[in-house]
């Protein structure tokens, strides 16, 4: 057997671009840099109807995004969807009083949860429940409406 | 047969062997003793299972009935490790060689002593220069296999084969497709190799005139039966027709010229139509 | 008919006896792979020839990939209006797919069809007997070195041809075509889960890796001993190969991707 240097050398450098392409995968291209190991904390709301939210659907602020919807359950009293959201542990200062709405990015977009701060000087905690929330928009709902009204008016 | 059957100095001893491939019997019921310190050749014509019969011994295959034993272990009912250890005292001369491609003369040398030693390097090397010396290949170490002739890496082969210092080595068809000298130079490696190190070699062969100049005793195989045994001259003077054909290789004999067909004129003579 | 029937048999059972050949040779290198890990050097000969020599062959298709990518998917996007979201995909369509599977069937011809040629000719030089007969066990010594190497290798390959197929994507997409370079990036990373797409990505090519070297060291060590067995038994590993990742795919991407 011949233990060649270069061979150890080409083999190490191999490995080392295997590594670092699946490190890049990891790291450029998909969300993990984003939240994953970064900490956070968790908040609530109660919804209506959470419309097509999904789990890990963007949760943000002024269009910036803070953190994701880590899970949608049915609370089996009130009918209404809870949806629990982490956010990441830089933005602290929410106030207790912020309204949560579930909005769509573009016609056709994506639903994501937008946070609209108020005054109060107090702030949410972990685990802590946002009270006043918007439920979804849903499209048909609206047009229907729409047509309801115009309908009324002629008359 | 019978006065060499009881003989403790047997090394190898076969017993009632037989084995078969698809629904050809390759050996019928035949028994075979090789002798301690004997050079003990297995001469027959081409396609007799004389390879077959080495791997018998090797334990690389298994037979149907009957038994082979080999220094007092039954090959075939060794439990896997001891058969490994069994082997590692009996070297195998393969027809091609066998030597690993992608390595040199020397690290195939080498090879045995590096799996199965923890030796140091230095030792390994002095070892691996003794063998190669011995065949008379020391110069060529740096050689890959593919650089050598036939016979070269025979003798590389044979080579490896003594590194671990067996007690027995196989030999398969060791003077096929070998030019005079090459043939000349690997008779008298086997013969002054089983001397000098008190080996116990078993030949597969049917180049008769080299093989009988080397053997102490001959068992001929023809048709999955033992034909004839006995030393050189008594294989030479024997009386049956078939064993003059084969040791004198005579066109026309026992066995004849013709693969068996039906009447030459019949077949010129008929219409072509095809049978 | 019944000389086809007759045939048909033959051949069930034939592929039945290699089928369970192939199990018992499958078990065979699993239980040497220790024997492997205590002897690392073998495995990073193995990882040179598996690994480095199909290394330009994968990087080079990876960029030409990743560019059709940019190219096919900005003409489509962009009847929509949805240039923006190229990165999402060319990357989920890279490191769901394309990655693993087209890096699978490169390296099923360029390492595995290489590994069977070598193996059977081992097998047809006597090579792999000549080793039993020195007391060394081919399958711990040579198989089983082989097959863990390309296990290694191939997730390995399969993350480099999806990165360099995103940054192919994303010349052609941003370099050439205008699209917003942070857009590229940003949407593709909303989109893309850790989880369910990087690791199943991985996961799948391991998968490949694992199937692929195992008929490709299977068949050469079942091939035919004689220089036709063998180039036969290297066509046969090219085309099961393929098969077998294709068919692999579908069932991984059902079970991965299924629930969403």
């Amino acid at each position: 057997m011949q233990h060649s240097n270069t061979q150890d050398t080409l083999v190490g450098l191999f490995v080392a671009a295997g590594i670092a392409g699946l490190f890049f995968l990891a790291l450029q291209v998909s969300n993990l840099s984003s939240f994953s190991n970064k900490a956070s904390y968790t908040i609530s709301a109660n919804f209506a109807n959470s419309g097509g939210l999904k789990v890990r659907s963007p949760v943000s602020v002024a269009g910036v995004k803070i953190g994701q919807v880590s899970a949608i359950s049915l609370d089996p009293k009130s009918y209404q969807s809870v949806v629990t959201m982490s956010i990441d542990a830089a933005y602290n200062q929410l106030p207790d009083d912020t309204t949560a709405s579930v909005f769509t990015a573009g016609l056709l977009g994506e639903q994501y949860v937008s946070l609209e701060p108020g005054g109060s000087d107090t702030f949410l905690k972990d685990n802590g429940k946002i009270d006043i929330t918007q439920p979804a928009i849903i499209l048909e709902k609206a047009i229907g409406q729409f047509l309801f009204k115009a309908a009324e008016e002629k008359k | 047969m019978d006065n060499r059957i009881h003989q403790p100095n047997n090394l190898v001893s076969i017993r009632n062997l037989t084995f078969s491939r698809g629904d050809k019997k390759i050996f019928d019921d035949i028994s075979l003793d090789f002798e301690r310190g004997k050079i003990t050749a297995i001469m027959g014509p081409s396609g007799t299972g004389k390879t077959t019969l080495l791997k018998l011994i090797g334990g690389q295959l298994y037979p149907e009935t009957g038994s082979i034993t080999v220094d007092g272990n039954n090959v075939h009912q060794l439990p896997r490790k001891r058969l490994y250890e069994l082997r590692k005292r009996i070297g195998m001369l393969f027809q091609s060689g066998a030597l690993l491609t992608d390595m040199s003369v020397y690290d195939n040398v080498a090879f045995p002593l590096r799996e199965h030693t923890r030796l140091p390097e230095s030792m390994i090397r002095s070892l691996v220069l003794m063998k190669l010396q011995a065949v008379g290949l020391r110069g060529a170490k740096n050689l890959s296999p593919s650089q050598l002739s036939g016979g070269m890496a025979r003798r590389v082969a044979l080579a490896r084969a003594i590194a671990l210092d067996p007690m027995m080595i196989l030999y398969d068809e060791p003077f096929t497709g070998q030019d005079p000298i090459s043939m000349g130079v690997l008779v008298h490696l086997i013969k002054s190799l089983n001397a000098a190190l008190g080996l116990t070699s078993i030949i597969v062969s049917h180049d008769v005139e080299e093989t009988s100049a080397i053997a102490d005793y001959i068992y001929v195989i023809a048709d999955g039966k033992v034909v004839d045994h006995g030393t050189p001259d008594a294989i030479k003077n024997s009386s049956s027709a078939w064993i003059q054909q084969f040791m004198t290789g005579a066109a026309d004999g026992p066995v004849h010229f013709h693969y068996p067909a039906k009447d030459y004129i019949d077949d010129l003579l008929s219409t072509g139509k095809r049978y | 008919m019944i000389e086809f029937l007759q045939h048909l048999g033959n051949g069930t059972l034939t592929s039945f006896g290699k089928l369970g050949r192939g199990s018992r040779f499958l078990i065979q290198i699993l239980s040497g792979l220790t024997d492997t890990l205590a002897r690392p050097r073998l495995l990073v000969n193995q990882l040179y020839s598996v690994g480095v020599l199909s290394f330009m062959l994968i990087s080079i298709s990876g960029l030409f990939v990743g560019m059709v990518l940019g190219l096919q998917g900005y003409y489509t996007l962009s009847d929509f209006g949805a240039e923006e979201t190229l990165g999402v995909m060319v990357a989920a369509s890279l490191v769901r797919e394309l990655g693993p599977v087209v890096s699978a069937l490169l390296f099923a011809g360029r390492a595995g069809s290489a590994l069977t040629a070598e193996i059977g000719l081992m097998k047809a030089t006597e090579q792999l007997s000549g080793m039993e007969m020195m007391a060394i066990d081919p399958i711990k010594r040579i198989i089983s070195p082989r097959f863990l190497a390309g296990c290694i290798a191939m997730p390995l390959l399969a993350g480099l041809f999806s990165a360099i197929g995103i940054i192919g994507g994303e010349l052609i997409g941003s370099g050439m075509l205008g699209v917003d370079d942070g857009a590229y990036w940003s949407q593709m990373q909303a989109k893309l889960d850790f989880q369910d797409d990087i690791i199943n990505g991985v996961l799948k090519s391991i998968a490949f890796g694992f199937v692929s070297s195992w008929i490709a060291l299977f068949e050469g060590y079942d091939a035919i001993p004689t220089s036709e067995g063998v180039s036969r038994a290297t066509t046969r590993t090219v085309v099961n190969s393929a098969f077998s990742i294709l068919g692999l795919d579908f069932i991984l991407t059902a079970l991965m991707f299924g629930d969403n």
